[in-house]
C-alpha cells in the first residue's frame, strides 16, 4: 500500500471527523438550550418565594407576625391601622369552604356517573362538557355571581343577603372546581381494577353496591387528592371573588355577609394607586406569601396522597 | 427436544387414530340431553357476539347437577366467554350481545327484565386471578353475605366458608388481616370461600389456576373434587390434564362453536370429533 | 371438612327489589347532580346572551371604551391588547414550555435536580394565578422596568402558563412508544434527530392540545394583569411591547364593577367576545384529543 493512497483515503475521513465533531457540537448546544428551558420552572419559584419574602420581611419589620397572624382586625388603609390577617383568612376559608359544599357532591356524583353508569357514547359527551366549566374565565362566573346568582336566586330565598356576599362567589367557584374534583375522581375510580368490580358483580352486588362499597373506599385517597386540589384552585381564586364576594375584611361564619379574601384584597390594593415602599404596599406581599404558602402546603398533601393512591394501583 | 415431539405425537395419533378413521372432519355434533330433573343449566342456540365478531355461536349445552363440567379449548375459542354468559357477567362488557336461550332451573336469564342480581347470588364465580377485595380476610367472606342481607352469624359463616375452601387453618388466628396479605394460591381460595359463603347452586370458575404454581394448583383441584358434593361446578380450563383430573364431564370448544360433550373419559379416550381428537392428542392449541 | 354443613338458603334475604329500587334512586341522583353542571353552563350562557346580544355591534368592536355614554364604548383596545398578550405569551412560553418537557423527558438524567424539577413543575401548576401577578409587579414591571406594559403582562402570563404546557407535553411525549426511539437510534440518528423528526412529531397533537389550553386560560386570566396595574381605561391600541395595555377580561371587570346598569349589558357583550374566542378553542382541544384516542396508532 502506498503513501499516496493512504493520504487519499484519509482526506474524506477528515472530513467525516469534523462533521463528527459539528454534529456533537449542536448535540451538546441544543442539551443544553432545553436543559435551561426546564430550569424556567426553578427560576420562577424561586423568584417567587424571594420577592414574597424579601417584601414581607420589610413588613414584619414594622408589624409584629404575632399581630399579623392573631390580629382579628384587618385595616391598614385606616387609622389606627390594624394587620391582623384572621378576617381575610376567614373570608377565604367562607368562600373556599362553601365552593366544596357545591363541588364535592356534584363532582363526586358526576365521576361515579361517569365511570359506573354513562354508556361509552354518553361519556365521550358529558367529560368535556363538564370540563368547559373549568375554561369558563374567572371574571365571567363573578359577572353572572353579581348580576344572576345574587339578585335572582339568594336575594329571592333570603332577603337579607348583601349585594356582595359570600354565598353567590362560593356558588360560582364551586361550579368552576367541579371538573377538577369530577375529573380526578373519574381517574380514580377508572383506576380501581376491572377485576375487584367483577368479583362484587358476581357475589350479586348492585351497581349502587359496587360503586359505594368497592370502588369508593378502594379510590379514598385518590379522591381525597382530588379535594384537596380543588381546595387549592378555591383558595387562590380571584376575579370571581374578588367581584362577587365584597371587600369587608371581618371575621364572621355568615355567608350571606359581604366579606374579604385574601386575594380580593391584594386585588383591592394593587387597583388603586399604592406607592412602592409604603407599609400598605408591604401587606401586598405579606398577604400574598400567607396565600402562597397555604395553597402550597395544600397542593403538596394532595400530591403526597395521589403518589400514594398511584403506587397501589399502577 | 423437538425431535422427540415430533416422533411422539404421530405414535401416539396412531394408537388413537385406528377406531377413528371412519368420522368425517365435521360431523353432526352429538345431542347429549340429559333429563330436564338432572341438569342446572341448559344454553340453547347460544350466540354471543361482541360487536359484530360472534365469539360463542349457537351453542346447545347441558349442565348436570353435581357434577363438575370442564370446558376446554383453545385460547380465543369462546369458552370465558361462555361460562361468563352463566352468570350475565358479560352484561358489562357494553359491545356485547345475547341471541339464543340460556336457561337456569328452567328460566330463561336472557328473558327482557330478568333480574341478574339473584341470580349470581345463586352462581357463583371465581376469576382468572385471584381478585380479593382490599379489605380483611374476613370481610372478603362476608361481604357477599352482608349485601345479601344474610340473617344467621356472619362470624360462623366465615368460618364455615373458610373450611369448605380448605383455608381455615391457614388464616384462624389472622381473620383481621388484609386478604393481600395473602399467597396467590390462599387468595384464590379465599375467592373461592367467598363464592360459597352465599351457598350458590352452581360455581363457575374460570381458569382458576392460571395464575398459579404446581402445588396451589393441586390444592385447589383437590378442593374442586371435593366442593362437587354440594355444588355443581363449570369450569374453564386450557389445561387438558386438568380437566382430564378433575371433571367428569368435558366439553370441548373451538373458533366459538361446541364440538364435542361428553363424560370425560369418553373424551379422553374415544372423542367423536376430529377436531376434538386433534387437541387432546396436542395437534395445535 | 369439619363443620361444613351446608347452610340453608332460606337465610339469605336478598331484598332485590328494595336494592334494585335503590340503586335507581342512586343512579338518577348521579345523573341530576352532572347535570347540575350543565344546566349551570346553560343558564350562565343563557344569561349573558340575554344581558349582552343586543349590545354586539360593529361600533362595540371598533370603538375605544367610554366612562360617560355606554352607547359608544366599545372594546378596541381590550381585544387589540388580548391579542398582543397572545402573541407575547404563545411566542414566549410554547417554545420554553415544549423544550422543559423535551428535556425532562427525553435528556434528563435520573438524578434529584430532574426529580425537584418535575415536582417544581407540579406545584408551579397549583400556584394561584395572583401570585404570578405579585411576582411581575415585582420583577418585570419594577426591577426590570418595563412598568405596566403589554409586555410585564405577556411576560406575567407566559410563567402562568408555562406548567400548563410542559405538562402536557410531557404527557404526550410520554405517551410516545419506546420502540419509536429505538427504531431511530437503530438507524444510527443522534438524541436530537430522534426527538426532531420522530417524537415531536408523534407528540405533537398532545402538545397541540396542550397549548391550546395554555393559551386559553392564558386570554382569560385578568388577575395578574390588575396585580401590575394594568389600566383599565385606555383609549389606544399598542403600538409596541412596552406599551400601557387593557385586555378583554380587565375590561369585563371595569365594566361588571361599574354602578349604572348600563354597563352590565357592556361587560356581558364583552364576555360573549370572550366566550366566542374560547369555546371554539376548547372545542377544538376537545376535537383533537378525541380523535387522537380514536386512531391511535400505537
Amino acid at each position: 500500500m502506498s503513501d499516496g493512497v493512504g493520504l487519499r483515503a484519509c482526506r474524506p475521513c477528515v472530513g467525516a471527523i469534523m462533521a463528527k465533531a459539528l454534529v456533537k457540537a449542536k448535540e451538546r448546544t441544543i442539551h443544553l438550550a432545553l436543559f435551561v428551558c426546564a430550569l424556567v420552572s426553578i427560576v420562577t419559584t424561586v423568584g417567587i418565594v424571594w420577592v414574597l419574602i424579601k417584601e414581607s420581611l420589610e413588613f414584619f419589620a414594622h408589624v409584629s407576625p404575632i399581630e399579623f397572624f392573631l390580629g382579628t382586625k384587618w385595616a391598614p388603609s385606616f387609622f389606627p391601622q390594624h394587620f391582623g390577617v384572621l378576617p381575610l383568612i376567614c373570608g377565604t376559608f367562607l368562600v373556599a369552604g362553601g365552593a366544596l359544599v357545591v363541588a364535592v357532591p356534584v363532582g363526586l356524583a358526576a365521576a361515579i356517573y361517569l365511570s359506573e353508569y354513562a354508556s361509552p357514547g354518553l361519556r365521550r359527551i358529558l367529560k368535556p362538557t363538564l370540563e368547559v366549566l373549568a375554561g369558563i374565565p374567572s371574571v365571567v362566573y363573578g359577572f353572572f355571581a353579581f348580576t344572576f346568582v345574587t339578585p335572582y336566586v339568594l336575594r329571592p330565598l333570603f332577603p337579607e343577603t348583601d349585594i356582595f356576599n359570600a354565598a353567590s362567589a362560593a356558588i360560582v367557584v364551586g361550579v368552576m372546581i367541579i371538573p377538577t374534583i369530577s375529573s380526578l375522581c373519574d381517574d380514580a375510580f377508572r383506576a380501581v381494577p376491572r377485576s375487584l368490580r367483577e368479583a362484587a358483580y358476581a357475589l350479586s352486588a348492585t351497581r349502587l353496591e359496587v360503586s359505594t362499597r368497592v370502588v369508593f373506599p378502594a379510590a379514598t385517597s385518590g379522591i381525597v387528592a382530588a379535594i384537596l386540589l380543588a381546595l387549592a384552585r378555591a383558595i387562590g381564586e380571584t376575579m370571581a371573588v374578588a367581584i362577587a364576594a365584597g371587600n369587608l375584611a371581618k371575621l364572621t361564619a355568615n355567608p350571606l355577609t359581604n366579606v374579604q379574601t385574601m386575594t380580593a384584597y391584594i386585588a383591592q390594593k394593587s387597583l388603586g394607586d399604592t406607592p412602592a415602599g409604603t407599609i400598605e404596599y408591604q401587606t401586598i406581599f405579606a398577604v400574598g406569601l400567607t396565600l402562597f404558602l397555604m395553597t402550597m402546603a395544600v397542593n403538596v398533601i394532595a400530591q403526597r396522597v395521589l403518589k400514594r393512591f398511584r403506587e397501589v394501583y399502577e | 427436544m423437538v425431535k422427540v415431539l415430533e416422533s411422539e405425537a404421530p405414535a401416539r395419533r396412531v394408537a388413537l387414530d385406528l377406531p377413528l378413521v371412519r368420522i368425517p372432519d365435521r360431523g353432526p355434533q352429538r345431542e347429549h340431553a340429559l333429563p330436564s330433573s338432572e341438569r342446572v343449566i341448559r344454553a340453547e342456540q347460544l350466540t354471543i357476539r361482541y360487536g359484530t365478531f360472534a365469539a360463542v355461536r349457537e351453542v346447545t349445552l347441558d349442565i348436570p347437577s353435581h357434577r363438575v363440567t370442564a370446558i376446554i379449548g383453545p385460547s380465543g375459542c369462546g369458552k370465558s366467554t361462555l361460562l361468563r354468559a352463566m352468570n350475565r357477567m358479560n352484561d358489562f362488557v357494553p359491545s356485547a350481545s345475547v341471541a339464543g336461550k340460556l336457561f337456569f332451573r328452567g328460566e330463561d336469564i336472557y328473558r327482557p327484565g330478568f333480574d341478574p342480581v339473584e341470580l349470581r347470588r345463586r352462581i357463583g364465580m371465581v376469576f382468572q386471578k385471584p381478585n380479593p377485595f382490599p379489605k380483611s380476610i374476613a370481610k372478603n367472606v362476608s361481604w357477599g353475605a352482608a349485601i345479601n342481607g344474610y340473617q344467621g352469624n356472619l362470624d360462623d359463616l366465615v368460618e364455615r366458608a373458610l373450611h369448605q375452601a380448605a383455608l381455615w387453618d391457614e388464616v384462624k388466628d389472622k381473620l383481621d388481616d388484609n386478604a393481600y396479605t395473602l399467597s396467590g394460591g390462599q387468595q384464590q381460595r379465599l375467592c373461592i370461600a367467598r363464592a360459597i359463603a352465599l351457598q350458590p347452586e352452581v360455581l363457575l370458575m374460570d381458569e382458576p389456576c392460571s395464575a398459579l404454581d404446581p402445588i396451589a394448583t393441586a390444592r385447589i383441584e383437590d378442593l374442586i373434587d371435593q366442593l362437587k358434593a354440594q355444588y355443581t361446578v363449570v369450569l374453564v380450563t386450557h389445561n387438558m390434564q386438568q380437566a382430564a383430573r378433575v371433571s367428569d364431564r368435558t366439553a370441548f370448544m373451538y373458533m366459538g362453536e361446541l364440538i364435542e360433550v361428553d363424560d370425560t373419559t369418553v373424551i379422553f379416550t374415544k372423542p367423536t370429533q376430529k377436531k376434538t381428537q386433534d387437541y387432546i392428542t396436542g395437534r395445535f392449541g | 371438612m369439619t363443620g361444613a354443613t351446608a347452610v340453608s338458603s332460606s337465610l339469605f334475604m336478598p331484598r332485590v327489589q328494595r336494592r334494585r329500587r335503590s340503586g335507581r334512586a342512586f343512579e338518577l341522583l348521579c345523573m341530576l347532580l352532572s347535570l347540575f353542571g350543565l344546566a349551570f353552563l346553560a343558564v350562565l350562557i343563557g344569561r349573558v346572551l340575554w344581558e349582552g346580544a343586543s349590545w354586539i355591534s360593529v361600533k362595540f368592536l371598533t370603538n375605544f371604551p367610554s366612562q360617560m355614554f355606554p352607547e359608544n364604548a366599545g372594546i378596541k383596545s381590550a381585544l387589540w391588547g388580548t391579542i398582543w398578550l397572545m402573541a407575547i405569551t404563545t411566542l414566549t412560553a410554547v417554545p420554553i414550555g415544549v423544550a422543559a418537557a423535551v428535556y425532562l423527558e427525553e435528556y434528563a438524567p435520573r438524578n434529584r435536580l430532574t426529580k425537584l424539577i418535575h415536582f417544581n413543575i407540579t406545584n408551579l401548576a397549583g400556584v394561584p394565578s395572583i401570585v404570578y401577578g405579585i411576582l411581575g409587579l415585582a420583577v418585570f414591571v419594577r426591577w426590570f422596568r418595563l412598568d405596566r406594559s403589554v409586555l410585564s403582562g405577556g411576560l406575567i402570563l407566559c410563567l402562568l402558563v408555562l406548567p400548563v404546557v410542559t405538562i402536557a407535553s410531557r404527557e404526550a411525549l410520554l405517551a410516545v412508544p419506546k420502540s419509536i426511539r429505538e427504531a431511530a437510534y437503530a438507524l444510527g440518528a443522534t438524541r436530537w434527530q430522534t426527538v426532531r423528526w420522530h417524537v415531536l412529531p408523534a407528540a405533537l397533537p398532545g402538545i397541540m392540545t396542550g397549548i391550546i389550553l395554555a393559551v386559553s386560560r392564558a386570554i382569560g386570566e385578568a388577575a395578574p394583569l390588575i396585580i401590575i396595574g394594568a389600566v383599565t381605561y385606555v383609549a389606544f391600541v399598542p403600538t409596541g411591547p412596552l406599551d400601557y395595555f387593557t385586555a378583554l377580561p380587565i375590561q369585563i371587570y371595569a365594566w361588571t364593577d361599574a354602578s349604572q346598569p348600563e354597563f352590565h349589558h357592556l361587560a356581558a357583550a364583552g364576555i360573549i367576545v370572550l366566550l366566542g374566542i374560547l369555546l371554539p378553542m376548547n372545542a377544538v382541544a376537545v376535537a383533537v384529543r378525541a380523535s387522537q384516542q380514536r386512531k391511535k396508532l400505537w
